[in-house]
C-alpha cells in the first residue's frame, strides 16, 4: 500500500502517536504526550510497526525505580528531614519520636544519617539530649543530596545519573524500598521515512468515519469524508456454525446418486426376523454366518412372526429342495423356529428381500442407504455398525454386464473411477463379485463391498417369478475414513464437537 | 472363509510349469478365491465356502491348472474295485449315515500328511459345519481287518485309546476327558448310543463324528495305502466330501479302490466319481452374461473351470459341491471369461426416482437445525442399560441383545438423548456453548410389527451452555413447530432426567410428541458434566405421519 492508503488505515489512536511522535521517541514519552493508556499504545504502536509507519527499537536497560518508601518520602520528606527539623528544639530521642511519628528503625537511620552530615550533637545531661550543629542550622535551609535525587523523573535510566549522584544512589539503594533498580525493556520508537510521508498524507480525525452509523446514514454526513480504511487482509477469529455431520453428509450425497440415476428409496426395520434377513436370501440355517458369535440377536422379544404362509411355504421348499426353481436346494430340514429369530439386520439386503415380495410390476430399480450390524469386538478397525449402500434392479432384460454399469456409474460419482471386479461368493447371488476402487491418492485398491444378480432361490419365491435381479450392498465407510483420512474407524461416531466443526465439507 | 496354506513350490509342481508370482496371484484373485499372502514360499489364501475341492493343494492346482489353460477339461479319476465292503448295521437316527473308500500306493511326507490333515480338518470345519453335518476318518490301512462295520455301542462299553491319549477311555470318558472329545461331545452326548466303526477282529477303528483310535487309526510317513470313512446326516454331503479326500489322495500318486457299503435297503458303491450332468441353454448364458458367446466358447470357458460341455449339458466332476442350478454354470462361465473382460453397460432402463418420505423428511429437518447452529452428531444404535436409565435418573424399557461381545453396547436404545448426554460427556474439553442434536432411530417392544420391535425416528437436541435456560429450548421447540406449520401447546410435566418445574412435554391428540427442560444436576453429574444443559427430544415419526395425514 502506498503512504495515502496507508494513512487511511490509521485508527485514532495511531493518528494520536503519529501526531505526537518526534523522532525517536520513548514509550513512557509517549503515553505522557497522548494521554493513551499503556495497552492502547501498545497496540496501536504494534499496528504502526505492521504498517512500516514506525520501526521500534527494544533495548534492556537497567533503570532505577522508586520504592514503596520512595513514593512516600518523596511526598513526607525524608525521615532525616523530618528529624532535623525536630531538632531545632533539642530533645530527647523520645521527645523526637513523639513529635515526628517516625519509626524506631526511621529514627535509627536518621539519627546515622545526620551524624554522618555532622548536623547534630548527643550531649548527655539527666538523658542524652541531641541538638543541631551549625552545619545542622545550615542544612536545615538546603536541601539534601538524596532530596535533590528523589526529585527526579522516574523510572530513571543508569546513563541519566551524574558521577557525583552515583554514590547518593547507592545509599539510597541501601536503605529499605527506597529506590529499586531493575532490567527492563526499553522501546524508542522511531518515525521511518515511509512514516514521515504518512504523516504528512494524514488528514484530520474529523475527515475520517471510522464507524458507519444509522445517524451517519441518515444524516449524509459521510459525503465528502472518507472511512477509516481496513487492513481486509488481517486476520479475524474463527466462528462456528451449525453442521451436518460428515458421515451423513456422505450418506446424503450417495442417495443423491441413486436418486439421480432413477432409483427409488427403500425403507424398513434394523430388527428384523431370521427369515428376511437369511432365509428369504437363501442362507441355510446352518450357514456359519448365523452363528452368535456374527450376529445379534435379540434377548426379547427373542421371535417375531413370519410372514404370509405361501411366501414361507415357498423358501421352505428351495431350501428342502429348490422348490420349482431347478435347484437341488440346499438339501436339509428347513425350522420355522429358526427363521422367527429376530436379529439386528446384519446388511440391507433384508429390505430388497422384502421390497420384491411387494413388487408388482417391473422393470423397477431401488436403494437404500442404511445402517447394518455385525457382532464384532470394538477396537480401531471394526465397528459392529456400519453403513451399506443397496441397491436392486428388476427387468427381464437386465444382465451381468448391467450389473457392472450400475456399480461403475455409482462409484465414479463417489470420486472414484477406477474400479476392479472379482469373483466372490455369497449364499443369495450368482455371478458374485466384489467391487474394488482405486485410491488414487493413496494408491491402493480399497475392498467396497459385494454385488451379484439374485439367486433364481431367492427371486422366485418372493416375485414369483424367475425375472433377473442385479443386487448389491457396498460398504462405504472405507470411502468416508479415507476421504477424511480417518485411521481409528471408532472417529466415525466419536462426535469429538471440535473435529466436527474442523471437518471439511463432503464434496466431489 | 477357510484359510489355508500351501507351499508355493508344491503349487507351481503340480501346475508342471513355473508361474511367475505376480501372474499367480492376478489368476488366484481371479478365479474366485481371497488371496491373503504370497511369496516364494507360501501361499495364504481364503477359500469360498461353496469350492471345498479347493481345500487341498492337489485340488487348488487341479482348479488353476484348468483355469490357467494348462490341463483343462474334467480330470478323470481310475477307480478300481477293492472287493471289501462296509456293513452298516445299527444307526442312529441324527447320524445314519456312513461311505468309505479305500486308497493304495500312497509315498507320503511331511508336507503331503501335513496337507492331507488341513483338507481334512477344513473340510469337517466349514463344509461339515463343525463335523455337525459330517466327520471324516483316515486309517493306514494294514491295520484294518475286513469286512468293517458301522454300528451303535452304549458308550461306556466302547473302549480304545483315542488319538494321542496314553490310555483306553471309554465313550463317555473320551467326552469329557479327551481334547476332542471335549470339543465335538455336544454333537452326540445326548444319545443313549455312540456310532462306531468295528473290524472283523472286534478292533473299534474309531468313535465318529469325534475321534479315531491311535492304535488303528493315525497315519505315519510309513504308510502307504489308506482307507477313508466318512459319516454324517446327510449322504450328499458325505459323499462329495469322501470324493474330494479320495481325490486328492489320487493327485499324490494314490490308486482309488471302492468299497461296497451296505445298507439294509440297498448298496453304495464308494466313491461314485462319475460326473454329474446338468442341461445348460446357450440362450441361457448369453441372456444372464450379456454376451454372444458360441457353443464352442462356452465349452472352453467350462474346460476352463474343470468342467466340459456336451450335447447342452455341462459336465461337472464329483467333487465339486456348489452346482445347485444352472445359474451356478453361467457363473463358471462368467469367471473362465474373466470378470475383468465384460465391460460395463448402463441398460436403458427408464424408471422414476423417488425418495422415502421418511428419509426426506429427515433430512430436511436436519438440515433445518442447522439453521439454528446446531451441529449434528452420528451415535450408536447401541448402548447400555444404565445409560438409558440410572443415569439419567429414570427408568425406562429397552431391548437387551442376546449375545453382544461388548458389554457396554448390548442394548438397543429406546430413547436418544442420553445418547447426546454422552456426546456432551465427551466434549468437556471443547469449546462452550454446545448445541448438539441427531435424529435416529429408537427401539420398543409392541406386538404391531412383525418382529414385535416398533421403530421409532426420533430426534434429541441438547444445548450446553452457562447462561442456557429453560426458554432457550421453547424457543427452539417453538421454531420447529411453526416451521411445519403446527401449533403445540407446551404443558408442564414431571421428568425425572428435567428439573422439576422447568420440564414440560407437548402432547399430539393425546400422545407424547415431544419433552423439554433444563437437565438435572444429578444427571449433569452422572454425564461428568458441570455446565447447564438444556435438551429435547421429540417424536419425528409421530409428527411425519401427522403431517403427512394433514396433507392427505
Amino acid at each position: 500500500m502506498d503512504a495515502q492508503n496507508v494513512a487511511e488505515t490509521l485508527t485514532l489512536n495511531e493518528r494520536k502517536i503519529l501526531k505526537a511522535l518526534s523522532n525517536p521517541m520513548l514509550i513512557g514519552a509517549i503515553q505522557r504526550a497522548t494521554g493513551l493508556q499503556d495497552v492502547e499504545i501498545n497496540r496501536a504502536v504494534m499496528w504502526l510497526k505492521n504498517k512500516k509507519v514506525v520501526h521500534v527499537d527494544e533495548q534492556v536497560k537497567d533503570i532505577i525505580v522508586l520504592g514503596k518508601n520512595g513514593e512516600l518520602y518523596r511526598k513526607t520528606g525524608l525521615p532525616e528531614r523530618r528529624f532535623l527539623q525536630a531538632v531545632q528544639t533539642p530533645g530527647t530521642l523520645q521527645e523526637i519520636s513523639d513529635s515526628t511519628k517516625l519509626s524506631s528503625q526511621e529514627l535509627q537511620i536518621s539519627l546515622g544519617a545526620l551524624r554522618q552530615k555532622k548536623a547534630i550533637v548527643a550531649k548527655r545531661k539527666a538523658e542524652l539530649e541531641i541538638s543541631l550543629t551549625p552545619e545542622g542550622e545550615k542544612l536545615l535551609k538546603q536541601d539534601f543530596p538524596e532530596e535533590l535525587f528523589l526529585k527526579k523523573q522516574f523510572p530513571l535510566s543508569l546513563s541519566e545519573i551524574s558521577a557525583k549522584e552515583l554514590p547518593v544512589l547507592e545509599s539510597l539503594k541501601r536503605r529499605k524500598d527506597i529506590v529499586v533498580s531493575s532490567a527492563v525493556k526499553v522501546r524508542n520508537v522511531f518515525l521511518t521515512e515511509f512514516g514521515k510521508r504518512v504523516k504528512s498524507e494524514m488528514k484530520d480525525a474529523q475527515d475520517v468515519l471510522e464507524k458507519l452509523t444509522p445517524q451517519i446514514i441518515k444524516s449524509g454526513s459521510y459525503q465528502g469524508k472518507s472511512f477509516r480504511r481496513y487492513d481486509v487482509e488481517a486476520s479475524v477469529p474463527d466462528i462456528f456454525a451449525g453442521k451436518r455431520h460428515f458421515v451423513n453428509q456422505a450418506v446424503s450425497y450417495a442417495r443423491q446418486i441413486w436418486l439421480e440415476l432413477g432409483f427409488k428409496e427403500m425403507e424398513g426395520p434394523i430388527v428384523s426376523t431370521g427369515f428376511w434377513n437369511f432365509d428369504a436370501l437363501f442362507t441355510a440355517q446352518d450357514h456359519p454366518v448365523r452363528e452368535m458369535q456374527d450376529t445379534f440377536y435379540l434377548k426379547s422379544p427373542a421371535k417375531g412372526r413370519l410372514p404370509d404362509k405361501k411366501l414361507v411355504a415357498s423358501v421352505k421348499a428351495v431350501h428342502e429342495h429348490g422348490g420349482n426353481t431347478g435347484s437341488l436346494g440346499w438339501r436339509y430340514n428347513w425350522s420355522p423356529e429358526e427363521a422367527e429369530k429376530n436379529v439386528l439386520r446384519t446388511h440391507t439386503t433384508v429390505l430388497s428381500a422384502q421390497t420384491l415380495a411387494k413388487l408388482k410390476e417391473w422393470p423397477a430399480k431401488y436403494f437404500s442407504v442404511g445402517k447394518c450390524f455385525r457382532n464384532e469386538a470394538l477396537d480401531w478397525s471394526h465397528l459392529f455398525e456400519f453403513n451399506q449402500s443397496e441397491g436392486i434392479v428388476v427387468d427381464k432384460d437386465v444382465n451381468f454386464k448391467h450389473l457392472l454399469g450400475y456399480l461403475k456409474i455409482f462409484f465414479t460419482k463417489m470420486g472414484y473411477p477406477k474400479i476392479r471386479f472379482r469373483p466372490a461368493y455369497f449364499p443369495y447371488t450368482e455371478l458374485s463379485l466384489e467391487v474394488d476402487v482405486f485410491h488414487p491418492v493413496q494408491k491402493k485398491w480399497l475392498e467396497l463391498g459385494g454385488a451379484g444378480i439374485f439367486r433364481p432361490e431367492v427371486v422366485e419365491p418372493l416375485l414369483g417369478e424367475p425375472v433377473p435381479v442385479l443386487a448389491w450392498g457396498v460398504g462405504f465407510d472405507r470411502v468416508i475414513t479415507t476421504y477424511y483420512s480417518i485411521t481409528d474407524l471408532r472417529d466415525l461416531y466419536k462426535n469429538d464437537i471440535k473435529k466436527t466443526r474442523e471437518a471439511r465439507l463432503w464434496l466431489e | 472363509m477357510p484359510k489355508v496354506t500351501f507351499k508355493t513350490a508344491m503349487v507351481q509342481k503340480l501346475l508342471g510349469k513355473k508361474i511367475p508370482l505376480d501372474k499367480l496371484q492376478e489368476r488366484i484373485f481371479m478365479i474366485g478365491s481371497d488371496l491373503d499372502r504370497i511369496d516364494e514360499q507360501e501361499i495364504e489364501v481364503e477359500i469360498f465356502p461353496n469350492r471345498p475341492d479347493m481345500l487341498s493343494e492337489q485340488g487348488f492346482a487341479r482348479a488353476l491348472s484348468a483355469f490357467m489353460g494348462i490341463s483343462p477339461g474334467i480330470r478323470q479319476y481310475a477307480v478300481k474295485k477293492s472287493g471289501e465292503h462296509c456293513t452298516v448295521e445299527k444307526t442312529l437316527k441324527m447320524w445314519p449315515y456312513a461311505v468309505t473308500c479305500i486308497v493304495k500306493g500312497l509315498s507320503l511326507d511331511d508336507e503331503k500328511i501335513r496337507d492331507i490333515i488341513q483338507v481334512q480338518e477344513k473340510l469337517a470345519v466349514t463344509f461339515c459345519r463343525n463335523r455337525k453335518k459330517g466327520g471324516l476318518g483316515i486309517y493306514p490301512l494294514d491295520k484294518i481287518h475286513f469286512p468293517i462295520k458301522f454300528t451303535t455301542m452304549p458308550p461306556d462299553q466302547i473302549k480304545f485309546r483315542p488319538l494321542e491319549a496314553d490310555q483306553i477311555l471309554n465313550g463317555r470318558q473320551i467326552l469329557s476327558r479327551h481334547p476332542t472329545g471335549k470339543k465335538y461331545g455336544h454333537i452326540i452326548e445326548e444319545q443313549k448310543e455312540f456310532p462306531v466303526f468295528i473290524d472283523s477282529q472286534g478292533s473299534v477303528l474309531s468313535m465318529p463324528p469325534i475321534i479315531n483310535s491311535h492304535d488303528v487309526g493315525k497315519i505315519t510317513e510309513s504308510t502307504k495305502d489308506v482307507f477313508l470313512e466318512a459319516t454324517g446326516p446327510d449322504l450328499n454331503t458325505l459323499t462329495v466330501a469322501i470324493n474330494i479326500l479320495a481325490t486328492t489322495l489320487a493327485d499324490m500318486g494314490g490308486q482309488i479302490y471302492s468299497m461296497e457299503v451296505r445298507y439294509a435297503d440297498r448298496k453304495l458303491i464308494i466313491p461314485e466319481l462319475s460326473s454329474g450332468e446338468m442341461k445348460v441353454e446357450p440362450e441361457y448364458v448369453n441372456r444372464m452374461l450379456g454376451t454372444e458367446l458360441k457353443v464352442h466358447e462356452i465349452k472352453e470357458l467350462l474346460q476352463r473351470m474343470g468342467m466340459n460341455y456336451v450335447n447342452g449339458k455341462a459336465v461337472i466332476p464329483a467333487y465339486r459341491a456348489d452346482i445347485l442350478h444352472p445359474f451356478d454354470i453361467v457363473e463358471d462361465i462368467a469367471i473362465a471369461f474373466g470378470y475383468e473382460n465384460f465391460t460395463p453397460v448402463i441398460p436403458k432402463v427408464a424408471t422414476i426416482a423417488q425418495q422415502s418420505a421418511m428419509e426426506s423428511f429427515k433430512s430436511t429437518l436436519a438440515n433445518f437445525l442447522i439453521g439454528l447452529g446446531f451441529v449434528e452428531a452420528n451415535t450408536y444404535h447401541l448402548t447400555n442399560a444404565q445409560s438409558l436409565t440410572s443415569r439419567m435418573n429414570t427408568v425406562a424399557s429397552y431391548i437387551s441383545i442376546d449375545n453382544s461381545v461388548n458389554e457396554n453396547f448390548d442394548v438397543v436404545r429406546s430413547w436418544l438423548l442420553p445418547s447426546l448426554m454422552g456426546v456432551l460427556s465427551e466434549n468437556t474439553h471443547n469449546e462452550l456453548p454446545q448445541k448438539v442434536f441427531e435424529i435416529g432411530r429408537c427401539f420398543t417392544e409392541d406386538s404391531g410389527p412383525e418382529s414385535g420391535v416398533r421403530e421409532t425416528e426420533k430426534l434429541a437436541l441438547v444445548w450446553a451452555g452457562n447462561e442456557v435456560t429453560f426458554t432457550d429450548i421453547k424457543q427452539v421447540f417453538g421454531w420447529i413447530c411453526r416451521n411445519l406449520g403446527e401449533d403445540v401447546p407446551v404443558r408442564e410435566s414431571l421428568h425425572m432426567s428435567f428439573i422439576p418445574g422447568r420440564a414440560a412435554e407437548a402432547r399430539l391428540g393425546g400422545k407424547m410428541l415431544a419433552m423439554m427442560g433444563e437437565i438435572r444436576p444429578e444427571v449433569l453429574e452422572s454425564w461428568q458434566l458441570s455446565t447447564p444443559v438444556v435438551a429435547l427430544e421429540l417424536n419425528v415419526s409421530m409428527i411425519h405421519e401427522h403431517i403427512q395425514n394433514k396433507l392427505r
